[in-house]
């Protein structure tokens, strides 16, 4: 997922309130220093990165989530961002969902509206999951087949009206295209490549093999919807339950209030433990506020996107603050395209010149230093399964070499170049980081001009459409990209496939089109294999960068404080390094 | 005017552990400096004068002569506002029997609007613009007497009438802005009066007004003069309206008085060569128009810096005739010329006199 | 006078319409000068990589794809008769007046607005009456006194005042007084349910917007008497011999506060369409913040919702102000 209403978060990047800023600590990145995991107020800096914080069974009292902005939605049928992904499963149960864990056992799928994960055939072109017996909405009602079907279709289908998440089924599903969705198809039937043969089974028909199906059902569209309850873009405010808690009261844009759903039945899910009595979510609140609060253990980040710049300086500075932080990597790459349709990029030496020439550790430091982000040399971040070591364009201390990009220069058969490098005019570490790359590129003969956009518009008018660059002679793109969900696939098929070329609202801001590439690509989700399907993914990473089409930076990483009043805290790779929402208590005051 | 040399003291002189006049006003070397940034202002410098019930006294002279600083030095506003921390007043202003500038500002507040009154030169500026006359007037009334407001609203009109407001119980609601210039006037001169005060001063009350009205204001208050038998004091810088109104005259210049006298003597026989200057500059319909007008040389003088000896000497056509260069060095004391009539000046008698008869009055 | 108002709401009726036509023509005319089409403005409803067929459809749905005009006529239309919009399986009915309805959030607009104005008014008349208590004592005092010690005190403190933006002075109320000693409340509670925790949370919130705005009061009525007290009046006033606190309160005061007055109607009336900062730092859902959740979103129903509310509130605050203006001062005449 690339970084533009960025799934992760929108809001603490482009806060209003954001208050100077410049001096960060670049203080080292810490390793723990208390390695005990489930130790109640001593655990240790990233003690949730390796375990359970605070691990407790006890009940009762009320978990406030605080939210500097605006959800999507609340609708887990209509939204896009990782944190929705995350806190929706306390209302709204996916086929599949991430077991939470720390570290690799955070990225493993676990069957949860289902009983078991899903059965391929077909050579994967068919997936069926039976779902577990018993499941009942909040009001009594029971799940079938039927629900999750349902869910599927209005989310996927009814563009005009939900059109605010992904749209992955809509594209793999067979016949997808000749669907209506449900608010203009009223036939009992709806969606033909969706079957419930009964009660308890959902068949889904792709349109092509997809060994990856269970991460795209871990997404909360699959999460079941009564059709006589759904009222379009309005059920947002009568979302009915079928997780642990259920909607106490709903403002939109304020706040929204859940309390135990008493229909929930533990026997039916062994993922979740219903701790507190309540759980609030604010939304709108200032974000300074929401670190002091965090600080004072009272409340939890909901976008999980890490503290504020003058919070990290406090927190970094001081041993006992520092030990209750935890520095996750978010799945996430920092990187600048090179735009191969804008000359004289399409030549493969001028791009590695680019490669060589960068200080990449100056660009760390623009980006906030070491806690938020470690020096990348792969398209994959280490958290991603398919991702292995390497450094193509290897530098001393990677501070870029510029011998060697001369070289590469000289091979290209220029001796400058003159183009212009976009960035998000409202992300300041972004522009910080261009500067930084600018400043690198002038020592080889490559001068590069910042251009800002507003992020808003940044895929939509600018950096994500395509003749717009090429007319504006945009050679150099900063991106962020994080994956849809953690698997090779997820993370290279909308940046690398030249399929997913758009002509606005583009994320292969390379305009890559490799032929190798697209069919490893193609080839991958087809393979049934995870280790082999895991070393296609390598391969296309070797790829890429062997082409020299993307710069990477630096695989972020998140600083997060932990709350000590809250119990069950642990960071999860599946969310991008947030805490996992499914099961956080309140501890004894 | 009563005499201070009747009682042994010299003119000008402080008199001794201040013993009470026997005439109603009597004001004995008045000084009242303003220190400023560029410097001390004295604008009064040693002022003496008295003043009985029923007589009228103008004070004249240019602007900057200090004569409005002398009437609001008696009224005893210069001790308020911001102005109040910084004058210097020292002298002795009587008061029937009270003497004022030692006297604690409350008490001194008590006598403002009841035994002395006064009225200013443009009642549109003068007056409340957003309260009623009569509101403004029964003020001035409910400040020294404890009455209702139904009361002080008769008085109002009464008051009105009096000075001849036509139609006064309707006017009594109407607003500074609705009245003609006139009527203000007579208006401000009905809220002065309200208290019946044995003293009035008049402020140049006639400048902002047209001829014809001047006539009816002057008379007016002539007329109550003569019913209220309060003594007036007329600051004004129009000699016309001198010979109109006044019993005695003081001629003031550079804060200091040069001349003062019965009017019809300072007329007849003016013994200072800016009194002369004064009656030279005022235009007379039974002179010969193709005769210029005779204007007073030069600028008034800077209060901060005010000329060495006699202040008028920069200006003065005979500054060099008295010997010995006094002019330019020694301040002239008030002398006496005739009964009651005085003058500051360096040049003898029988000069003046000679200047007078021969070079002065036959041009006018 | 009667006749005066009416006419002036007449006008300003007329006023709001045409703000109304400006806002739809600044929100359509003014990015397609910039090439901008209805294609961009409906994609900021739709997720990432959306395909053509969505963008179709959300521009249906959302009446992005008429001419400009009939979607102004629509919203007109709305006002006086309420409308009806489509959300999929059911409509909603919006009640008249309809000021549109946020896809976006799903909430009609109206009611939204009426239900946040309350924060907005508690935030900016709590604040108004408190610049205007110690603005206008500051700037007598300072007039009575000029160049003294205190005067030079309240208008150093003015200048810092002024000088200093609210996402500074917020942010260090709520740092010092809300968590650092916690005396104040955090989370806005309605007047109506708690009036004591409704003040307790505003507190720092007024507190900080009145010192950005006292300054400027102080100063002003500092001005404005120093003025008042040189003028004739003040002295017949004097020489009546009222008491010096009768000369400066009835007399003195009463004069200079007219224009302060008129002033502090205005600042008001721009106050409640909406003090976005101050509702960002202090977390307040009141209008302010509703209006940059619209800007943010490139929302129209809720950007001309806000507009339209902001503008009423300075037309009729000027009106308010021209009445006052000409009941105060009986020069004055209503034309």
């Amino acid at each position: 997922m690339e970084g533009k209403a960025p799934i992760m978060r929108r809001s603490a990047l482009a806060a209003i309130a954001a208050i100077g800023s410049a001096s960060l600590l670049v203080a080292g990145c810490s390793k723990a220093d208390d390695n005990k995991d489930n130790n109640g107020s001593s655990a240790g800096a990233n003690a949730a990165t390796k375990g359970v914080v605070n691990a407790s069974d006890k009940k009762g009292g009320t978990v406030t989530y605080e939210l500097s902005d605006v959800p999507d939605s609340f609708d887990p049928g209509n939204t896009y961002y990782a944190y929705m992904y995350n806190l929706s499963r306390l209302y709204a149960r996916p086929l599949m969902t991430f077991q939470p864990g720390a570290g690799e056992k955070g990225n493993t799928l676990v069957p949860d509206l289902a009983a078991s994960k899903g059965v391929p055939s077909d050579g994967g072109k068919t997936w069926t999951y039976k779902l577990r017996s018993g499941l009942k909405y909040e009001d009594g009602s029971p799940i079938t087949s039927k629900d999750v079907k349902y869910a599927v279709e209005r989310s996927n289908f009814a563009r005009d009206v939900l059109s605010l998440g992904p749209n992955y089924f809509q594209q793999f599903m067979a016949k997808g295209d000749k669907y209506k969705g449900p608010y203009k198809d009223k036939s009992a039937k709806g969606l033909s490549s969706i079957e419930t043969p009964d009660d308890g089974t959902i068949v889904f028909h792709l349109n092509q093999a997809f060994q990856e199906f269970d991460y795209l059902v871990a997404a909360p569209q699959t999460a079941p919807v009564p059709q006589s309850k759904d009222k379009g873009v309005d059920y947002v405010k009568h979302i009915v339950s079928s997780g642990s808690y259920k909607f106490q009261s709903y403002e939109d844009g304020k706040q929204a209030v859940l309390v135990r759903n008493e229909n929930w039945d533990a026997k039916t899910d062994p993922l979740r433990k219903q701790l507190p009595d309540k759980i609030v979510v604010k939304l709108k609140v200032n974000p300074e506020t929401i670190d002091q609060d965090v600080l004072a253990g009272d409340a939890i980040d909901l976008a999980g996107a890490g503290v504020q710049a003058s919070t990290q300086a406090k927190v970094l500075t001081d041993t006992a603050k520092k030990a209750g932080t935890d520095n996750t990597y978010g799945g996430r790459l920092v990187y600048m395209a090179i735009n191969t349709k804008v000359k004289p990029f399409d030549k493969v030496e001028c791009r590695k010149a680019v490669q060589y020439a960068i200080d990449k550790v100056s660009v760390q430091t623009a980006e906030g230093g070491p806690i938020r982000g470690d020096v990348a040399s792969t398209v994959l971040p280490p958290d991603i399964p398919g991702y292995e070591k390497s450094d193509v364009y290897a530098s001393s201390g990677s501070k870029g070499d510029a011998a060697k990009a001369k070289e590469q220069l000289k091979a290209c058969g220029k001796s400058s170049i003159s183009t212009n490098i976009s960035a998000r005019s409202d992300r300041p570490q972004e522009i910080d980081a261009a500067t930084a790359i600018i400043n690198s590129l002038k020592k080889v003969g490559i001068n590069a001009s910042l251009k800002q956009f507003p992020s808003g518009k940044y895929f939509t008018d600018y950096a994500g459409v395509p003749k717009f660059t090429e007319k504006q002679n945009v050679g150099l793109i900063m991106m962020q990209w994080g994956a849809d969900w953690p698997s090779g696939y997820g993370f290279l098929q909308q940046i690398l496939n030249g399929k997913a070329i758009s002509q606005s609202g583009n994320t292969n801001l390379s305009q890559y089109d490799n032929k190798d590439v697209n069919s490893l690509l193609g080839k991958a989700i087809g393979t049934q294999d995870d280790t082999e399907r895991n070393s296609l993914y390598t391969q296309i990473d070797k790829k890429t960068m062997d082409d020299a089409v993307l710069v990477p930076l630096t695989y972020f990483k998140v600083l997060l404080a932990r709350p000590q009043n809250y119990t069950n805290l642990v960071s999860t790779a599946a969310f991008s390094g947030q805490y996992d929402y499914l099961n956080i208590g309140v501890a004894s005051k | 005017m009563t005499e201070l040399s009747k009682t042994g003291a010299a003119v000008g002189e402080p008199t001794s552990a201040s013993q009470p006049p026997k005439a109603f006003l009597e004001v004995r070397d008045l000084k009242v400096h303003f220190p400023t940034d560029d410097g001390l202002v004295k604008s009064v410098d040693g002022l003496s004068f008295s003043l009985e019930k029923g007589r009228t006294l103008a004070v004249v002279g240019e602007s900057g002569s200090g004569k409005s600083v002398t009437s609001q030095a008696i009224m005893g506003l210069h001790r308020l506002g911001t102005s109040g921390k910084n004058v210097r007043m020292t002298g002795e202003i009587w008061l029937d029997g009270k003497e004022l500038v030692s006297a604690a500002p409350s008490e001194v507040r008590k006598l403002r609007g009841r035994e002395m009154a006064m009225i200013f030169q443009d009642p549109l500026s003068a007056m409340h613009p957003y309260y009623k006359v009569g509101d403004q007037i029964v003020e001035a009334y409910r400040v020294h007497h404890k009455v209702s407001k139904k009361v002080a609203r008769k008085r109002a009109i009464e008051m009105l009438d009096r000075v001849g407001i036509p139609e006064p119980a309707k006017r009594v609601d109407g607003y500074p802005h609705e009245f003609s210039g006139g009527m203000r006037q007579r208006a401000m001169i009905a809220m002065a009066l309200v208290n019946n005060p044995e003293l009035l001063i008049a402020d140049e009350p006639t400048t902002a007004l047209d001829v014809t009205v001047q006539a009816q204001i002057l008379d007016l208050i002539r007329d109550l003069q003569k019913e209220f038998g309060s003594a007036v004091i007329m600051v004004t810088h129009d000699l016309g309206v001198v010979a109109e109104i006044a019993d005695d005259v003081l001629v003031m210049y550079g804060g200091r008085c040069v001349e003062r006298g019965p009017a019809a003597q300072v007329f007849e026989q003016p013994q200072h060569p800016y009194t002369w200057g004064l009656l030279g500059s005022m235009p007379r319909i039974d002179r010969d128009t193709s005769e210029r007008l005779i204007p007073v040389k030069g600028q008034p003088p800077s209060l901060i810096n005010v000329p060495s000896g006699c202040a008028f000497h920069p200006r003065c056509p005979y500054a060099d005739i008295p010997k010995g260069n006094v002019t330019r060095t020694v301040r002239p004391e008030l002398e006496q010329v005739s009964t009651g009539h005085w003058s500051a000046c360096h040049l003898p008698a029988e000069d003046r006199e000679r200047i007078w008869t021969e070079e002065i009055a036959p041009k006018l | 006078m009667i006749s005066y108002i009416l006419r002036r709401t007449f006008a300003a009726v007329i006023l709001l319409l045409v703000v109304s036509a400006v806002t739809f023509a600044i929100f359509f005319l003014l990015p397609r000068l910039a090439g901008q089409t209805a294609d961009q403005l409906a994609q900021q409803y739709i997720g990432k990589s959306p395909s053509k067929a969505d963008i179709v459809a959300v521009k249906h749905n959302l009446g992005l794809d008429q001419p400009v005009y009939v979607q102004y006529w629509h919203f007109i239309k709305g006002i006086v008769a309420g409308a009806t919009y489509d959300l999929g399986p059911t409509t909603v009915h919006c009640d008249a007046p309809c000021f549109g309805y946020s896809f976006k959030n799903h909430q009609a607009v109206w009611p939204e607005l009426t239900s946040r104005l309350p924060i907005t008014l508690s935030l900016a008349v709590g604040a108004a009456v408190l610049w205007l208590v110690s603005g206008v004592v500051a700037g007598v005092i300072s007039a009575l006194k000029p160049r003294s010690f205190l005067d030079r005190t309240f208008m150093g403190i003015a200048l810092t005042g002024v000088s200093l933006p609210m996402f500074f002075t917020g942010n260090l109320a709520i740092l010092l007084f809300t968590y650092q000693w916690p005396i104040f409340g955090k989370t806005y509670v309605p007047l109506t349910e708690n009036p004591a925790q409704w003040a307790n949370t505003l507190i720092p919130a007024w507190c900080s917007l009145a010192l950005l705005y006292s300054a400027i009061y102080a100063r002003l009525t500092r001005s404005g008497m120093l003025e008042t007290m040189s003028e004739d009046f003040i002295r017949t006033a004097r020489a009546k011999g009222l008491r010096e606190r009768t000369v400066v309160t009835r007399h003195g005061l009463r004069a200079a506060l007219t224009p302060i007055i008129t002033v502090f109607g205005m600042d008001i009336g721009l106050l409640l369409g909406g003090a976005v900062i101050t509702e960002s730092v202090f977390s307040l859902p009141g209008i302010g913040q509703y209006a940059v959740q619209g800007i943010t979103d490139n929302d129209l129903p809720k950007i001309l919702g806000v507009t339209l509310l902001a503008a009423a509130f300075v037309v009729f605050a000027n009106l308010l102000v021209d009445v006052l203006y000409a009941a105060a001062d009986p020069r004055v005449r209503l034309s």
